[in-house]
């Protein structure tokens, strides 16, 4: 028997401990967001001259003023948002239905599906660029947004499928049986009871989804030549030039480029929360 | 409230057979328990009357109507889950009307209905919360709720108490039973327990490897089990069996057993000399008697086990354990030996190649209906 005293001490060394821990972890993860963010205020002048200094003697927002009102960026930007809003749109309605279907159903063919859609995350995807080109090319898809849509929904099903399924998997099957027997189709039961549950499971595959549409580079550069149908990856890369690299609007755009993605979050983040499926069954 | 017909239902998972031809006639009114050892197909069943699961062959019918190819939904029947099946993101209240709000009842009804039942089953106060805020106990009375708030054809339990300790078990089955008694809903009940079976049924149906082996009301089945699996299924502490081979003299039927002792017994019609038999004692019908007065064979006492009201008394007759139920509370040594004698009107004789029960000609009861 330890004394109370004691035991609160050793809670608070315990708790200390933890979130030391966590801290630390948190500082080694957002530091390179800290740099963006101290690059992009660093006026041009400075910006070398100075050395290595956590802070900058003087801060500004040309870059971002710059940035916003004379370069693209605002317009690749646009784009992003469009690419990756409707790709993790398409992917998550997708994923759900199939992933619902693999998790409940048992139909013939059912191995060979899954083992095709783990072949296709085998690939480097290096090696489907020319084959993709030529597909889409005669369709009118290269240089355009659609095609990008339609690429990066293919590429991302399978993984937001398998996630989707594991996610159905942990909601029990009587649910959807008991709400068979209550009335509803087999539709029904999954509109009305499974997918209210499977909100963190979806918010988790939008989430993911959008930030893979969102960071991709190698689609983007390859398949979009015009500057209308740029992402904003590949206009970052505008800011690298022959003679140098603008390093302060590059960074400028990058923060301004983390909006969206943190914004994302913080819309889905109420439903990451797991735990919504305690008390359906037992226990 | 309907009827069930059951007419030759089978049930294959491909090339395995679950269910092999199941014929069954359930009263309208009429509280059915299904019981049988694990795997032995009565979920199947269940939830072949429930929709949930397809037909492979054979009928169903709910109040006279064919069912086979009718969805869930349309059945109206009512099920409680074993695990309850609660639906989480929706309160106590909501849970409970929504078979009601689904069929477009006016608000009012579907407030009504609910107040109602909740009066009957005590979940008042808990009409707002969500599931993962209840009792296991207030689960399962929820997920009762549920089932009786639509008014259902026909209700379908499937192991409701499996998830209740001993206490609240014992009291949910009066519950159940007494529920029953003011409904009058035609209920089927899936439970491996036999007290179970044997308390809360009109009628038991006891299922062994997909083939019901034997239907009747709870004392036909204890009292004239059809074959070995069924007296030995149900009766707690159960039957004992000792197997042996028939010897006709002009005494009269003993059974000799391997190590040569013989016991006596009253011959069914048929039984020839040198026929294996297999002899069913309950506990209950197995008497320690003094020295020399009924007919008795010698046991070794091996353990004593008293429960208060009774005392169960281990013995080993023939090298086999024979069990000994008594209300007495015998003075007995550990590995002394005693002198026992069965019951010749209540044990059972079973033949043990089809492991049927071979009734006497002057039974007590009326022909089998099963
Ligand atoms: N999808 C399936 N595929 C193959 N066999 C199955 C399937 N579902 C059930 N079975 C088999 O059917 C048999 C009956 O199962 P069922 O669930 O009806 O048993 P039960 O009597 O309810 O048992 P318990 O008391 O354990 O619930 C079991 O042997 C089981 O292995
Ligand atoms: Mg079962």
């Amino acid at each position: 028997m330890s004394t109370p005293g004691k035991s609160r001490l050793r809670k608070t060394a315990y708790w200390g401990t933890h979130y030391l821990m966590i801290a630390a972890f948190v500082a080694f993860a957002l530091f390179p967001l800290y740099w963006l963010l101290k690059v992009s205020v660093t006026p041009n002048d400075i910006l070398y001259t100075e050395g290595v200094r956590m802070w900058p003697s003087r801060t500004t927002w040309d870059n971002y003023t710059f940035v916003l009102t004379q370069s693209h960026f605002p317009h690749y930007f646009m784009n992003s948002v469009i690419v990756s809003g409707f790709t993790a749109l398409f992917t998550c309605i997708i994923a759900a239905v199939t992933g619902y279907a693999f998790s409940r159903f048992r139909f013939n063919g059912k191995i060979v599906i899954v083992a095709l859609m783990l072949i296709t995350q085998m690939f480097p995807l290096v090696m489907l660029i020319a084959p993709i080109f030529r597909i889409l090319a005669p369709l009118g898809l290269t240089d355009s947004l659609t095609g990008l849509i339609i690429v990066y929904t293919a590429f991302n099903v399978p993984f937001a499928t398998f996630l989707m399924q594991s996610f159905f998997d942990g909601i029990p099957k009587d649910l959807e049986e008991a709400a068979m027997i209550d009335g509803n189709t087999r539709f029904e039961a999954f509109r009305r009871i499974i997918l209210p549950l499977t909100l963190p499971g979806i918010a988790a595959t939008l989430g993911f989804v959008f930030t893979a549409a969102w960071s991709e580079l190698l689609f983007a550069l390859m398949l979009v030549s015009s500057e209308s149908a740029s992402t904003f990856p590949v206009g970052l890369l505008s800011f690298v030039s022959k003679f140098g690299v603008d390093f302060g609007q590059m960074m400028a755009a990058g923060v301004l480029a983390l909006i969206p993605a943190c914004a994302f979050f913080l819309l889905i983040q109420r439903y990451l929360v797991q735990g919504l499926t305690a008390g359906a069954v037992k226990g | 409230m309907a009827s069930i017909e059951i007419t030759n239902a089978r049930k294959s998972y491909g090339a395995v057979d679950v269910l092999h031809g199941i014929d069954l006639d359930i009263q309208d009114g009429e509280f059915i328990v299904l019981v049988g050892p694990s795997g032995c197909g009565k979920s199947t069943l269940l939830r072949m009357i429930a929709g949930l699961e397809e037909i492979t062959s054979g009928d169903i019918a709910i109040g006279g109507n064919v069912v086979n190819d009718l969805d869930p939904k349309d059945r109206d029947i009512a099920m409680v889950f074993q695990s309850y099946a609660l639906y989480p993101h929706m309160t106590v209240a909501q849970n409970m009307g929504y078979a009601l709000t689904l069929r477009k009842t006016a608000r009012e009804k579907v407030s009504a209905a609910i107040d109602n039942v909740a009066g009957i089953l005590g979940l008042n106060a808990l009409l707002q919360r969500r599931p993962k805020a209840l009792s296991g106990g207030q689960r399962q009375r929820v997920a009762m709720g549920r089932a009786i708030v639509r008014q259902p054809q026909a209700f379908l339990f499937d192991e409701p108490l499996s998830n209740l300790d001993a206490r609240l078990r014992e009291q949910m089955r009066t519950e159940i039973r007494k529920l029953h008694r003011r409904l009058g809903a035609t209920s089927v009940y899936v439970t491996h327990d036999q007290i179970e079976a044997m308390t809360m049924a009109d009628r038991i149906v006891a299922m062994y490897d997909g083939i019901v082996q034997q239907v009747g009301t709870p004392l036909e089945i204890y009292d004239r089990p059809a074959n070995i699996f069924v007296a030995s299924f149900i009766g707690s502490p159960a039957m004992n069996f000792l197997s042996g081979t028939c010897q006709i003299t002009a005494q009269g039927c003993a059974l000799i057993l391997d190590d040569g002792t013989s016991i006596p017994f009253l011959a069914p019609p048929n039984v020839s000399n040198g026929q294996k038999l297999t002899l069913g004692a309950r506990p209950e019908h197995i008497d320690i008697v003094g020295n020399g007065s009924a007919p008795s064979v010698p046991a070794t006492v091996d353990l004593i086990e008293p429960m208060g009201l009774s005392t169960l008394v281990h013995v080993t007759l023939a090298g086999k354990p024979v069990k000994i139920f008594t209300l007495a509370r015998p003075d007995l040594a550990i590995d002394s030996t005693i002198e026992i004698a069965f019951n010749m009107d209540k044990t059972h004789i079973f033949d043990s190649e089809t492991e049927l029960r071979l009734p006497r000609a002057n039974e007590p009861f009326a022909a089998e209906t099963a």
